[in-house]
Protein backbone atom coordinates (compact mmCIF):
# COMPACT_ATOMS: atom_id res chain seq x y z
CA UNK A 1 0.00 0.00 0.00
CA UNK A 2 2.79 2.53 1.27
CA UNK A 3 4.18 2.52 -2.31
CA UNK A 4 1.45 3.06 -4.79
CA UNK A 5 1.62 6.26 -6.32
CA UNK A 6 4.60 7.45 -4.98
CA UNK A 7 6.86 9.02 -7.33
CA UNK A 8 10.14 7.50 -7.53
CA UNK A 9 13.28 8.03 -9.57
CA UNK A 10 16.04 5.37 -9.37
CA UNK A 11 19.48 5.81 -10.89
CA UNK A 12 21.52 3.03 -12.41
CA UNK A 13 18.33 1.46 -12.58
CA UNK A 14 19.00 -1.47 -15.15
CA UNK A 15 21.62 -3.59 -13.21
CA UNK A 16 22.52 -4.89 -9.64
CA UNK A 17 20.35 -3.27 -6.96
CA UNK A 18 18.79 -0.90 -8.69
CA UNK A 19 17.43 -3.36 -11.01
CA UNK A 20 16.30 -5.11 -8.22
CA UNK A 21 14.70 -1.73 -6.99
CA UNK A 22 12.94 -0.59 -10.31
CA UNK A 23 11.22 -4.15 -10.20
CA UNK A 24 9.97 -4.50 -6.89
CA UNK A 25 8.83 -1.20 -6.67
CA UNK A 26 7.09 -1.16 -9.81
CA UNK A 27 5.44 -4.48 -8.32
CA UNK A 28 4.26 -2.56 -5.33
CA UNK A 29 2.32 0.08 -7.55
CA UNK A 30 4.72 3.01 -7.30
CA UNK A 31 5.25 5.39 -10.35
CA UNK A 32 8.82 4.72 -11.48
CA UNK A 33 11.27 6.60 -13.63
CA UNK A 34 14.68 4.83 -14.03
CA UNK A 35 18.05 6.11 -15.28
CA UNK A 36 20.59 4.31 -16.94
CA UNK A 37 23.71 4.73 -19.65
CA UNK A 38 22.64 1.75 -22.27
CA UNK A 39 19.90 2.44 -24.46
CA UNK A 40 19.13 -1.03 -25.19
CA UNK A 41 19.16 -1.78 -21.93
CA UNK A 42 16.76 1.23 -20.59
CA UNK A 43 14.32 -0.19 -23.66
CA UNK A 44 13.97 -3.34 -23.07
CA UNK A 45 13.31 -2.82 -18.99
CA UNK A 46 11.06 0.09 -19.77
CA UNK A 47 9.52 -2.74 -22.38
CA UNK A 48 8.81 -5.38 -19.77
CA UNK A 49 7.49 -2.74 -17.20
CA UNK A 50 4.48 -1.07 -18.55
CA UNK A 51 3.94 2.64 -16.99
CA UNK A 52 7.48 2.92 -15.90
CA UNK A 53 9.69 5.37 -17.33
CA UNK A 54 13.27 4.91 -19.00
CA UNK A 55 15.65 7.85 -18.86
CA UNK A 56 19.01 7.23 -20.75
CA UNK A 57 21.72 9.50 -19.14
CA UNK A 58 25.08 9.70 -17.01
CA UNK A 59 24.77 11.10 -13.63
CA UNK A 60 28.48 11.38 -13.94
CA UNK A 61 28.19 13.50 -16.82
CA UNK A 62 27.26 17.24 -15.68
CA UNK A 63 25.60 17.88 -19.03
CA UNK A 64 23.10 14.89 -18.82
CA UNK A 65 21.78 16.16 -15.28
CA UNK A 66 19.19 18.53 -15.95
CA UNK A 67 18.12 17.15 -18.87
CA UNK A 68 17.58 13.53 -16.51
CA UNK A 69 15.93 15.70 -14.01
CA UNK A 70 13.45 17.57 -16.89
CA UNK A 71 12.71 14.30 -18.09
CA UNK A 72 11.93 12.80 -14.31
CA UNK A 73 10.10 15.69 -13.53
CA UNK A 74 8.14 15.91 -16.51
CA UNK A 75 7.08 12.59 -17.02
CA UNK A 76 5.94 11.81 -13.04
CA UNK A 77 4.84 15.08 -12.45
CA UNK A 78 6.77 15.48 -9.37
CA UNK A 79 8.69 13.10 -6.91
CA UNK A 80 8.60 12.17 -3.69
CA UNK A 81 11.49 9.44 -3.46
CA UNK A 82 14.93 10.01 -4.98
CA UNK A 83 17.23 6.81 -4.90
CA UNK A 84 20.99 7.39 -6.38
CA UNK A 85 21.64 4.01 -6.63
CA UNK A 86 23.98 4.60 -9.62
CA UNK A 87 27.86 3.93 -8.36
CA UNK A 88 31.00 3.67 -9.95
CA UNK A 89 34.39 1.85 -9.33
CA UNK A 90 36.73 4.56 -10.26
CA UNK A 91 39.97 2.19 -11.57
CA UNK A 92 38.51 -0.79 -14.11
CA UNK A 93 39.26 -3.38 -10.83
CA UNK A 94 41.06 -3.31 -7.42
CA UNK A 95 43.38 -0.83 -7.30
CA UNK A 96 45.88 0.22 -4.60
CA UNK A 97 45.37 4.17 -4.01
CA UNK A 98 48.86 4.66 -4.89
CA UNK A 99 48.35 2.89 -8.27
CA UNK A 100 45.10 4.88 -9.18
CA UNK A 101 44.84 7.43 -11.85
CA UNK A 102 43.49 10.90 -10.66
CA UNK A 103 41.19 10.50 -13.58
CA UNK A 104 40.01 7.10 -12.49
CA UNK A 105 39.41 8.78 -8.76
CA UNK A 106 37.86 11.68 -10.32
CA UNK A 107 35.46 9.10 -12.45
CA UNK A 108 34.16 7.68 -8.80
CA UNK A 109 33.99 11.20 -7.41
CA UNK A 110 31.73 12.34 -10.78
CA UNK A 111 29.60 9.02 -10.46
CA UNK A 112 29.21 8.21 -6.18
CA UNK A 113 29.44 12.14 -5.03
CA UNK A 114 29.03 15.16 -8.03
CA UNK A 115 26.51 12.98 -9.48
CA UNK A 116 23.84 12.67 -6.83
CA UNK A 117 24.88 16.09 -5.42
CA UNK A 118 23.76 17.80 -8.83
CA UNK A 119 20.78 15.36 -9.33
CA UNK A 120 19.32 15.85 -6.09
CA UNK A 121 19.68 19.64 -6.54
CA UNK A 122 17.97 19.60 -9.60
CA UNK A 123 15.38 17.90 -7.75
CA UNK A 124 14.63 19.35 -4.63
CA UNK A 125 12.61 21.70 -5.15
CA UNK A 126 10.14 19.47 -6.49
CA UNK A 127 10.95 17.03 -2.98
CA UNK A 128 10.44 20.00 -0.85
CA UNK A 129 6.75 20.67 -2.58
CA UNK A 130 6.09 16.77 -2.37
CA UNK A 131 6.66 17.36 1.68
CA UNK A 132 4.51 20.25 1.97
CA UNK A 133 2.07 18.09 0.38
CA UNK A 134 2.05 15.83 3.15
CA UNK A 135 3.88 12.99 0.48
CA UNK A 136 6.80 12.70 1.95
CA UNK A 137 9.93 13.24 0.46
CA UNK A 138 13.71 11.61 1.18
CA UNK A 139 16.85 10.63 -0.94
CA UNK A 140 18.73 7.49 -0.82
CA UNK A 141 22.21 7.48 -1.17
CA UNK A 142 23.14 4.51 -1.54
CA UNK A 143 26.19 3.72 0.51
CA UNK A 144 28.62 0.73 1.44
CA UNK A 145 30.41 -0.62 4.12
CA UNK A 146 33.35 1.10 2.47
CA UNK A 147 32.38 4.09 3.56
CA UNK A 148 33.09 3.67 7.09
CA UNK A 149 36.08 0.99 6.87
CA UNK A 150 39.30 1.35 5.22
CA UNK A 151 39.47 -1.32 2.75
CA UNK A 152 42.57 -1.47 0.91
CA UNK A 153 42.27 -1.10 -2.78
CA UNK A 154 39.10 0.21 -2.61
CA UNK A 155 40.35 3.75 -2.12
CA UNK A 156 38.95 5.76 -4.92
CA UNK A 157 35.45 4.04 -4.34
CA UNK A 158 35.32 3.97 -0.48
CA UNK A 159 36.61 7.35 -0.40
CA UNK A 160 33.71 8.44 -2.84
CA UNK A 161 31.05 6.62 -0.61
CA UNK A 162 32.39 8.05 2.86
CA UNK A 163 31.97 11.52 1.19
CA UNK A 164 28.58 10.67 0.04
CA UNK A 165 28.10 9.57 3.52
CA UNK A 166 28.68 12.97 5.09
CA UNK A 167 26.85 14.49 2.26
CA UNK A 168 24.31 12.83 3.35
CA UNK A 169 24.08 13.57 6.54
CA UNK A 170 24.87 17.19 6.42
CA UNK A 171 21.45 17.55 3.18
CA UNK A 172 19.76 15.97 5.79
CA UNK A 173 20.52 18.24 8.77
CA UNK A 174 19.93 20.83 6.79
CA UNK A 175 16.73 20.02 5.28
CA UNK A 176 14.65 18.72 8.14
CA UNK A 177 12.84 21.55 8.32
CA UNK A 178 12.08 21.17 4.65
CA UNK A 179 10.33 18.23 5.22
CA UNK A 180 13.39 16.10 3.21
CA UNK A 181 15.09 13.43 4.55
CA UNK A 182 17.81 11.56 3.49
CA UNK A 183 19.30 7.75 4.38
CA UNK A 184 22.50 6.53 3.17
CA UNK A 185 22.14 3.09 3.73
CA UNK A 186 24.64 0.22 3.39
CA UNK A 187 22.69 -3.05 1.56
CA UNK A 188 25.72 -5.37 2.07
CA UNK A 189 27.64 -7.32 -0.35
CA UNK A 190 26.05 -7.87 -2.86
CA UNK A 191 26.52 -10.62 -6.51
CA UNK A 192 26.12 -7.14 -8.42
CA UNK A 193 28.38 -6.15 -11.96
CA UNK A 194 29.89 -3.46 -9.58
CA UNK A 195 31.00 -6.57 -7.25
CA UNK A 196 32.02 -8.69 -9.93
CA UNK A 197 34.13 -6.22 -11.28
CA UNK A 198 36.14 -5.58 -8.24
CA UNK A 199 36.34 -9.02 -6.91
CA UNK A 200 35.85 -11.34 -10.40
CA UNK A 201 36.83 -14.37 -8.75
CA UNK A 202 34.27 -14.09 -5.24
CA UNK A 203 32.23 -16.58 -4.36
CA UNK A 204 29.11 -15.87 -5.70
CA UNK A 205 27.14 -18.13 -3.68
CA UNK A 206 28.68 -16.22 -0.56
CA UNK A 207 27.11 -12.68 -1.97
CA UNK A 208 23.81 -10.86 -0.81
CA UNK A 209 20.91 -11.20 -3.84
CA UNK A 210 19.99 -7.71 -5.16
CA UNK A 211 16.69 -8.83 -4.70
CA UNK A 212 17.08 -9.14 -0.97
CA UNK A 213 19.05 -5.65 -0.44
CA UNK A 214 16.22 -4.02 -2.29
CA UNK A 215 13.32 -5.30 0.23
CA UNK A 216 15.25 -4.51 3.06
CA UNK A 217 16.00 -1.39 1.31
CA UNK A 218 12.28 -0.47 1.07
CA UNK A 219 11.12 -1.50 4.34
CA UNK A 220 13.40 0.86 5.72
CA UNK A 221 11.97 3.53 2.89
CA UNK A 222 8.66 2.28 4.00
CA UNK A 223 9.55 3.00 7.69
CA UNK A 224 10.63 7.37 6.93
CA UNK A 225 7.92 8.15 4.14
CA UNK A 226 4.63 8.83 5.83
CA UNK A 227 1.86 6.84 5.55
CA UNK A 228 -0.40 7.89 2.83
CA UNK A 229 -3.85 9.08 3.48
CA UNK A 230 -6.68 6.71 3.27
CA UNK A 231 -4.03 3.63 3.65
CA UNK A 232 -3.81 4.22 8.16
CA UNK A 233 -4.65 1.51 9.98
CA UNK A 234 -7.28 2.60 12.76
CA UNK A 235 -6.36 1.31 16.25
CA UNK A 236 -9.44 -1.43 16.71
CA UNK B 1 16.81 51.19 -16.86
CA UNK B 2 18.95 48.95 -18.22
CA UNK B 3 19.19 45.14 -19.35
CA UNK B 4 20.35 42.72 -16.84
CA UNK B 5 23.19 40.84 -19.46
CA UNK B 6 24.40 38.46 -17.12
CA UNK B 7 22.61 35.00 -15.83
CA UNK B 8 23.32 35.29 -12.03
CA UNK B 9 19.81 34.54 -9.93
CA UNK B 10 20.94 35.84 -7.22
CA UNK B 11 23.96 38.91 -7.26
CA UNK B 12 25.18 39.98 -4.23
CA UNK B 13 24.33 43.85 -5.21
CA UNK B 14 20.53 43.09 -6.65
CA UNK B 15 18.46 45.74 -5.62
CA UNK B 16 14.71 45.60 -4.28
CA UNK B 17 12.26 48.94 -4.42
CA UNK B 18 9.73 48.56 -2.65
CA UNK B 19 6.82 50.69 -2.83
CA UNK B 20 4.53 50.65 0.01
CA UNK B 21 0.47 50.57 0.49
CA UNK B 22 1.19 54.58 1.14
CA UNK B 23 2.60 54.68 -1.95
CA UNK B 24 5.90 55.53 -0.69
CA UNK B 25 9.57 53.84 -2.11
CA UNK B 26 12.39 52.72 -0.46
CA UNK B 27 15.38 51.70 -1.77
CA UNK B 28 16.68 48.09 -0.27
CA UNK B 29 18.83 45.11 -0.74
CA UNK B 30 17.19 41.95 -2.37
CA UNK B 31 19.08 39.97 0.18
CA UNK B 32 16.88 42.19 2.76
CA UNK B 33 14.02 40.74 1.52
CA UNK B 34 12.75 39.41 4.47
CA UNK B 35 13.05 42.90 6.43
CA UNK B 36 10.22 43.93 4.53
CA UNK B 37 7.79 40.69 5.04
CA UNK B 38 6.01 40.62 7.94
CA UNK B 39 5.47 37.80 10.63
CA UNK B 40 2.76 35.66 9.13
CA UNK B 41 2.23 36.69 6.36
CA UNK B 42 2.51 33.86 3.31
CA UNK B 43 4.18 34.06 0.83
CA UNK B 44 3.50 31.65 -2.25
CA UNK B 45 5.84 31.24 -5.36
CA UNK B 46 5.59 29.50 -8.92
CA UNK B 47 7.33 25.90 -8.39
CA UNK B 48 7.55 25.47 -12.19
CA UNK B 49 11.21 24.36 -13.72
CA UNK B 50 11.33 26.05 -17.01
CA UNK B 51 11.06 24.22 -20.08
CA UNK B 52 14.04 24.39 -22.71
CA UNK B 53 11.66 25.44 -25.42
CA UNK B 54 13.07 26.71 -27.88
CA UNK B 55 13.39 24.20 -30.81
CA UNK B 56 15.63 24.60 -33.75
CA UNK B 57 14.82 23.27 -36.73
CA UNK B 58 14.10 23.05 -40.82
CA UNK B 59 10.39 23.21 -42.07
CA UNK B 60 10.34 20.02 -44.36
CA UNK B 61 8.41 22.10 -47.03
CA UNK B 62 10.74 24.57 -47.67
CA UNK B 63 13.93 23.04 -45.97
CA UNK B 64 14.16 26.82 -44.45
CA UNK B 65 16.02 26.88 -41.13
CA UNK B 66 13.26 27.71 -38.30
CA UNK B 67 13.27 28.14 -34.40
CA UNK B 68 10.41 27.35 -32.83
CA UNK B 69 9.27 28.52 -29.30
CA UNK B 70 6.84 26.44 -27.46
CA UNK B 71 3.98 28.51 -26.30
CA UNK B 72 1.13 27.13 -24.35
CA UNK B 73 -0.46 24.01 -23.93
CA UNK B 74 -3.88 22.80 -22.96
CA UNK B 75 -2.91 21.05 -19.48
CA UNK B 76 -0.04 20.16 -16.83
CA UNK B 77 -0.65 16.40 -17.22
CA UNK B 78 2.57 14.78 -17.84
CA UNK B 79 1.41 12.71 -20.96
CA UNK B 80 -0.65 15.64 -22.14
CA UNK B 81 2.73 16.74 -24.51
CA UNK B 82 1.40 16.25 -27.84
CA UNK B 83 0.23 19.64 -28.54
CA UNK B 84 1.19 23.13 -28.50
CA UNK B 85 0.79 26.39 -29.79
CA UNK B 86 3.72 27.78 -30.60
CA UNK B 87 5.51 30.84 -31.79
CA UNK B 88 7.92 29.95 -35.30
CA UNK B 89 11.04 32.18 -36.28
CA UNK B 90 12.80 32.20 -39.47
CA UNK B 91 16.56 31.95 -39.79
CA UNK B 92 19.19 33.04 -36.72
CA UNK B 93 18.84 32.84 -33.26
CA UNK B 94 18.72 34.66 -30.37
CA UNK B 95 21.37 37.08 -30.58
CA UNK B 96 19.08 39.01 -33.33
CA UNK B 97 16.87 41.12 -31.23
CA UNK B 98 12.85 39.11 -31.92
CA UNK B 99 11.64 41.97 -33.24
CA UNK B 100 14.26 41.89 -36.50
CA UNK B 101 14.23 38.28 -36.63
CA UNK B 102 12.45 36.88 -40.36
CA UNK B 103 8.81 35.67 -40.50
CA UNK B 104 9.37 32.15 -41.25
CA UNK B 105 8.34 30.49 -44.78
CA UNK B 106 4.36 30.23 -44.71
CA UNK B 107 3.44 27.80 -42.56
CA UNK B 108 0.16 25.85 -43.45
CA UNK B 109 -1.67 22.87 -41.43
CA UNK B 110 -0.11 19.33 -42.09
CA UNK B 111 3.52 20.98 -43.00
CA UNK B 112 6.06 18.28 -41.38
CA UNK B 113 8.75 20.40 -39.00
CA UNK B 114 12.19 18.59 -38.05
CA UNK B 115 13.14 19.90 -34.97
CA UNK B 116 16.20 17.63 -34.11
CA UNK B 117 15.25 13.76 -33.00
CA UNK B 118 11.78 15.71 -32.64
CA UNK B 119 9.20 15.32 -35.71
CA UNK B 120 5.81 17.61 -35.35
CA UNK B 121 3.35 18.88 -37.31
CA UNK B 122 1.88 21.84 -38.10
CA UNK B 123 -2.31 21.32 -37.38
CA UNK B 124 -3.50 25.13 -37.13
CA UNK B 125 -2.30 28.29 -37.65
CA UNK B 126 -3.87 31.12 -35.66
CA UNK B 127 -4.64 34.13 -37.67
CA UNK B 128 -0.93 35.37 -37.69
CA UNK B 129 1.63 33.98 -40.13
CA UNK B 130 4.23 33.05 -36.84
CA UNK B 131 1.41 31.55 -34.46
CA UNK B 132 0.63 28.10 -35.09
CA UNK B 133 -0.60 24.41 -32.90
CA UNK B 134 2.11 21.54 -33.28
CA UNK B 135 1.96 17.80 -32.98
CA UNK B 136 4.87 15.97 -32.17
CA UNK B 137 5.17 12.03 -33.06
CA UNK B 138 5.81 9.89 -30.92
CA UNK B 139 4.78 8.72 -26.99
CA UNK B 140 5.22 11.41 -24.46
CA UNK B 141 8.36 10.12 -22.70
CA UNK B 142 9.82 10.54 -26.14
CA UNK B 143 8.95 13.78 -26.73
CA UNK B 144 10.23 14.41 -22.77
CA UNK B 145 13.47 12.89 -24.55
CA UNK B 146 13.51 15.13 -27.33
CA UNK B 147 12.82 18.39 -25.52
CA UNK B 148 15.35 17.51 -23.28
CA UNK B 149 18.22 16.66 -24.67
CA UNK B 150 17.26 19.05 -28.02
CA UNK B 151 15.72 21.86 -26.64
CA UNK B 152 17.40 25.24 -25.45
CA UNK B 153 15.84 27.97 -22.94
CA UNK B 154 13.99 30.59 -24.59
CA UNK B 155 16.25 33.58 -24.30
CA UNK B 156 16.35 37.07 -26.10
CA UNK B 157 19.48 39.49 -27.28
CA UNK B 158 19.88 41.39 -24.23
CA UNK B 159 21.26 38.05 -22.52
CA UNK B 160 24.89 37.66 -24.64
CA UNK B 161 25.84 33.87 -23.66
CA UNK B 162 23.62 30.63 -24.29
CA UNK B 163 21.15 29.78 -21.05
CA UNK B 164 21.76 26.41 -19.75
CA UNK B 165 18.54 24.92 -17.93
CA UNK B 166 20.86 25.85 -14.53
CA UNK B 167 19.94 29.22 -15.41
CA UNK B 168 16.66 29.38 -15.47
CA UNK B 169 15.72 26.85 -13.06
CA UNK B 170 14.70 28.52 -9.38
CA UNK B 171 15.61 26.77 -6.07
CA UNK B 172 12.19 25.93 -5.49
CA UNK B 173 12.12 24.36 -9.42
CA UNK B 174 9.86 20.91 -9.84
CA UNK B 175 7.21 20.56 -12.28
CA UNK B 176 8.62 21.33 -15.93
CA UNK B 177 5.81 23.75 -17.42
CA UNK B 178 7.22 27.12 -17.59
CA UNK B 179 8.00 28.31 -21.11
CA UNK B 180 9.67 30.97 -19.84
CA UNK B 181 11.53 31.17 -15.85
CA UNK B 182 9.30 32.58 -13.12
CA UNK B 183 11.95 34.82 -12.05
CA UNK B 184 10.52 36.51 -9.90
CA UNK B 185 11.60 33.42 -7.52
CA UNK B 186 15.47 34.33 -8.50
CA UNK B 187 15.13 36.04 -5.37
CA UNK B 188 14.51 32.90 -3.42
CA UNK B 189 17.00 30.50 -1.72
CA UNK B 190 16.95 27.91 0.56
CA UNK B 191 18.55 30.58 3.01
CA UNK B 192 15.57 32.63 2.49
CA UNK B 193 13.24 29.67 3.39
CA UNK B 194 14.74 29.68 6.68
CA UNK B 195 15.38 32.86 7.50
CA UNK B 196 11.16 33.05 6.69
CA UNK B 197 10.72 30.40 8.63
CA UNK B 198 12.51 31.53 11.34
CA UNK B 199 10.32 34.75 11.41
CA UNK B 200 6.99 33.25 11.14
CA UNK B 201 6.57 34.23 7.29
CA UNK B 202 4.77 30.77 5.93
CA UNK B 203 5.77 30.05 2.64
CA UNK B 204 3.82 27.81 -0.21
CA UNK B 205 3.98 27.10 -3.86
CA UNK B 206 0.93 26.74 -6.93
CA UNK B 207 2.63 25.58 -10.80
CA UNK B 208 1.52 27.86 -13.16
CA UNK B 209 3.10 27.16 -16.74
CA UNK B 210 5.04 30.65 -17.17
CA UNK B 211 4.03 31.62 -21.20
CA UNK B 212 6.46 33.63 -23.01
CA UNK B 213 6.82 37.33 -22.08
CA UNK B 214 7.13 38.52 -25.54
CA UNK B 215 7.58 37.93 -29.49
CA UNK B 216 8.87 40.88 -30.58
CA UNK B 217 5.49 41.06 -33.09
CA UNK B 218 3.16 43.81 -31.60
CA UNK B 219 0.03 42.50 -32.75
CA UNK B 220 0.98 38.97 -31.14
CA UNK B 221 2.61 40.76 -28.13
CA UNK B 222 -0.81 42.37 -27.50
CA UNK B 223 -2.50 38.52 -26.98
CA UNK B 224 -0.41 37.91 -24.74
CA UNK B 225 -0.03 36.34 -21.92
CA UNK B 226 -1.59 33.33 -23.82
CA UNK B 227 -4.07 31.33 -21.48
CA UNK B 228 -1.72 29.66 -18.71
CA UNK B 229 -2.70 26.47 -16.79
CA UNK B 230 -1.93 25.94 -13.55
CA UNK B 231 -2.40 23.80 -10.12
CA UNK B 232 -2.84 24.67 -6.54
CA UNK B 233 -1.79 21.84 -4.21
CA UNK B 234 -4.33 21.45 -1.33
CA UNK B 235 -2.18 22.54 1.07
CA UNK B 236 -1.49 25.77 -0.30
CA UNK B 237 -5.08 26.36 -0.88
CA UNK B 238 -5.49 25.66 2.27
CA UNK B 239 -2.56 27.70 3.92
CA UNK B 240 -4.31 30.35 1.41
CA UNK B 241 -7.69 29.91 3.21
CA UNK B 242 -6.07 30.43 6.82
CA UNK B 243 -4.23 33.18 5.82
CA UNK B 244 -7.17 34.97 4.64
CA UNK B 245 -9.36 34.33 7.83
CA UNK B 246 -6.69 35.45 9.78
CA UNK B 247 -6.25 38.74 8.13
CA UNK B 248 -2.69 37.99 7.25
CA UNK B 249 -1.05 39.13 4.33
CA UNK B 250 -0.80 36.77 0.68
CA UNK B 251 2.29 37.96 -0.68
CA UNK B 252 2.80 36.66 -4.66
CA UNK B 253 6.53 36.13 -5.77
CA UNK B 254 5.92 36.62 -9.65
CA UNK B 255 2.92 37.74 -11.59
CA UNK B 256 2.31 34.34 -12.61
CA UNK B 257 0.95 33.36 -9.05
CA UNK B 258 -1.30 36.39 -9.28
CA UNK B 259 -3.04 35.55 -12.28
CA UNK B 260 -3.34 31.92 -11.30
CA UNK B 261 -4.65 32.72 -7.26
CA UNK B 262 -6.60 35.38 -8.61
CA UNK B 263 -7.97 32.88 -11.15
CA UNK B 264 -8.52 30.24 -8.40
CA UNK B 265 -10.14 32.40 -6.23
CA UNK B 266 -11.70 35.37 -7.85
CA UNK B 267 -15.20 36.87 -7.01
CA UNK B 268 -13.52 36.45 -3.52
CA UNK B 269 -14.42 32.83 -3.11
CA UNK B 270 -12.36 30.34 -0.76
CA UNK B 271 -9.33 28.92 -3.41
CA UNK B 272 -9.70 26.00 -5.29
CA UNK B 273 -7.51 23.63 -5.11
CA UNK B 274 -6.93 20.91 -8.34
CA UNK B 275 -5.99 22.41 -12.11
CA UNK B 276 -7.13 25.63 -14.02
CA UNK B 277 -6.17 27.85 -16.54
CA UNK B 278 -5.96 30.94 -16.18
CA UNK B 279 -7.48 33.73 -18.99
CA UNK B 280 -7.48 37.42 -19.15
CA UNK B 281 -5.29 40.00 -17.94
CA UNK B 282 -5.41 41.66 -14.75
CA UNK B 283 -4.78 45.49 -15.52
CA UNK B 284 -5.27 48.69 -13.60
CA UNK B 285 -9.14 48.03 -13.58
CA UNK B 286 -8.80 44.98 -11.78
CA UNK B 287 -10.09 44.23 -8.18
CA UNK B 288 -7.45 42.09 -6.52
CA UNK B 289 -9.33 39.28 -3.87
CA UNK B 290 -6.69 37.57 -3.16
CA UNK B 291 -2.97 38.88 -3.10
CA UNK B 292 -1.95 41.94 -1.23
CA UNK B 293 1.65 42.07 -1.74
CA UNK B 294 3.62 40.96 -5.16
CA UNK B 295 7.45 40.69 -5.56
CA UNK B 296 8.23 41.32 -9.33
CA UNK B 297 11.07 41.91 -11.69
CA UNK B 298 11.47 45.33 -13.28
CA UNK B 299 9.76 45.59 -16.03
CA UNK B 300 9.45 47.98 -18.66
CA UNK B 301 5.76 50.08 -18.93
CA UNK B 302 4.86 48.39 -21.99
CA UNK B 303 4.81 44.91 -20.52
CA UNK B 304 1.42 43.07 -19.45
CA UNK B 305 3.61 42.01 -16.12
CA UNK B 306 3.99 45.91 -15.47
CA UNK B 307 0.32 46.28 -16.36
CA UNK B 308 -0.45 43.40 -14.23
CA UNK B 309 1.14 45.94 -11.21
CA UNK B 310 -1.20 48.54 -11.89
CA UNK B 311 -4.00 46.38 -10.00
CA UNK B 312 -1.84 47.04 -7.02
CA UNK B 313 -1.09 50.58 -6.86
CA UNK B 314 -1.88 53.52 -8.97
CA UNK B 315 -0.79 54.65 -12.50
CA UNK B 316 0.76 57.61 -10.97
CA UNK B 317 2.55 55.86 -7.77
CA UNK B 318 4.07 53.49 -10.20
CA UNK B 319 5.44 56.31 -12.55
CA UNK B 320 7.38 57.99 -9.46
CA UNK B 321 8.23 54.72 -9.02
CA UNK B 322 9.67 54.31 -12.18
CA UNK B 323 11.74 57.45 -11.81
CA UNK B 324 12.74 56.27 -8.82
CA UNK B 325 14.64 53.16 -10.07
CA UNK B 326 16.05 54.88 -13.68
CA UNK B 327 17.37 57.76 -11.56
CA UNK B 328 19.16 54.78 -9.30
CA UNK B 329 20.19 52.45 -12.38
CA UNK B 330 17.76 49.87 -11.67
CA UNK B 331 18.34 46.61 -14.22
CA UNK B 332 15.37 45.27 -16.09
CA UNK B 333 14.90 41.66 -17.25
CA UNK B 334 14.63 38.47 -16.13
CA UNK B 335 18.36 38.67 -14.34
CA UNK B 336 17.50 42.16 -13.16
CA UNK B 337 16.28 43.93 -9.87
CA UNK B 338 13.19 43.52 -8.24
CA UNK B 339 9.86 45.19 -6.80
CA UNK B 340 8.03 44.41 -3.48
CA UNK B 341 4.72 46.28 -4.46
CA UNK B 342 1.91 46.05 -1.77
CA UNK B 343 -1.43 46.62 -2.46
CA UNK B 344 -2.59 50.55 -1.99
CA UNK B 345 -4.66 50.77 0.80
CA UNK B 346 -8.42 51.83 0.37
CA UNK B 347 -8.12 55.93 1.35
CA UNK B 348 -10.23 55.53 4.94
CA UNK B 349 -7.38 52.97 5.75
CA UNK B 350 -4.71 55.73 5.20
CA UNK B 351 -3.21 57.11 8.65
CA UNK B 352 -1.87 60.01 6.81
CA UNK B 353 -2.86 61.21 2.81
CA UNK B 354 -0.89 60.14 -0.28
CA UNK B 355 2.37 61.50 0.44
CA UNK B 356 4.35 63.20 -2.22
CA UNK B 357 8.00 61.40 -2.77
CA UNK B 358 10.74 62.87 -0.36
CA UNK B 359 13.87 63.13 -1.58
CA UNK B 360 15.32 61.06 1.62
CA UNK B 361 13.38 57.85 0.50
CA UNK B 362 15.05 58.05 -2.92
CA UNK B 363 18.39 58.08 -1.61
CA UNK B 364 20.27 54.97 -3.18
Amino acid sequence: MRFKGMRVAVTGGTSGLGLALVRELHRRGARVAFVARGRERVARLAADLPGAHGIVGDVAAKDDVYPIALQILGELGGLDLLINNASDLGPDRLRLLADTECEEFERALAANLLGPFRLTKAVLGALAASAREGRGALVVNVSSDAAVTAYPEWGAYGASKAALRHLSAIWDAELQPEGVRFLSPDPGDMDTPLHAQAVPDADRAALKRPETSALELLDQIGAAMPVPEGAQRRPS
Amino acid sequence: MIAATEPAQRPRDARLLVLDGRGRVRHATRSDLVDYLHAGDLVVANDAATLPASLRGTHQPTGAAIEVRLASRRSLLPSDVTEFAAIVFGGGDFHTPTEKRPLPPPLAAGDRLLLGPLRAVVTAVLGHPRLVVIAFDGRPDEIWEGVARHGRPIQYAHMHAPLALWDVWTAVAGPPVAFEPPSAGFALDWQVLAAMRRRGIEFATITHAAGISSTGDDALDARLPFDEPYNIPVATALAIDHARAEHRRIVAIGTTVVRALEHAGANGRSIRPGPGIATGRITPATMLHVVDAIVSGVHEPTTSHYQLLGAFANGETLRLADEAMNAAGYRTHEFGDSVLVERALPVPLRKMPIESLRSEDLRT
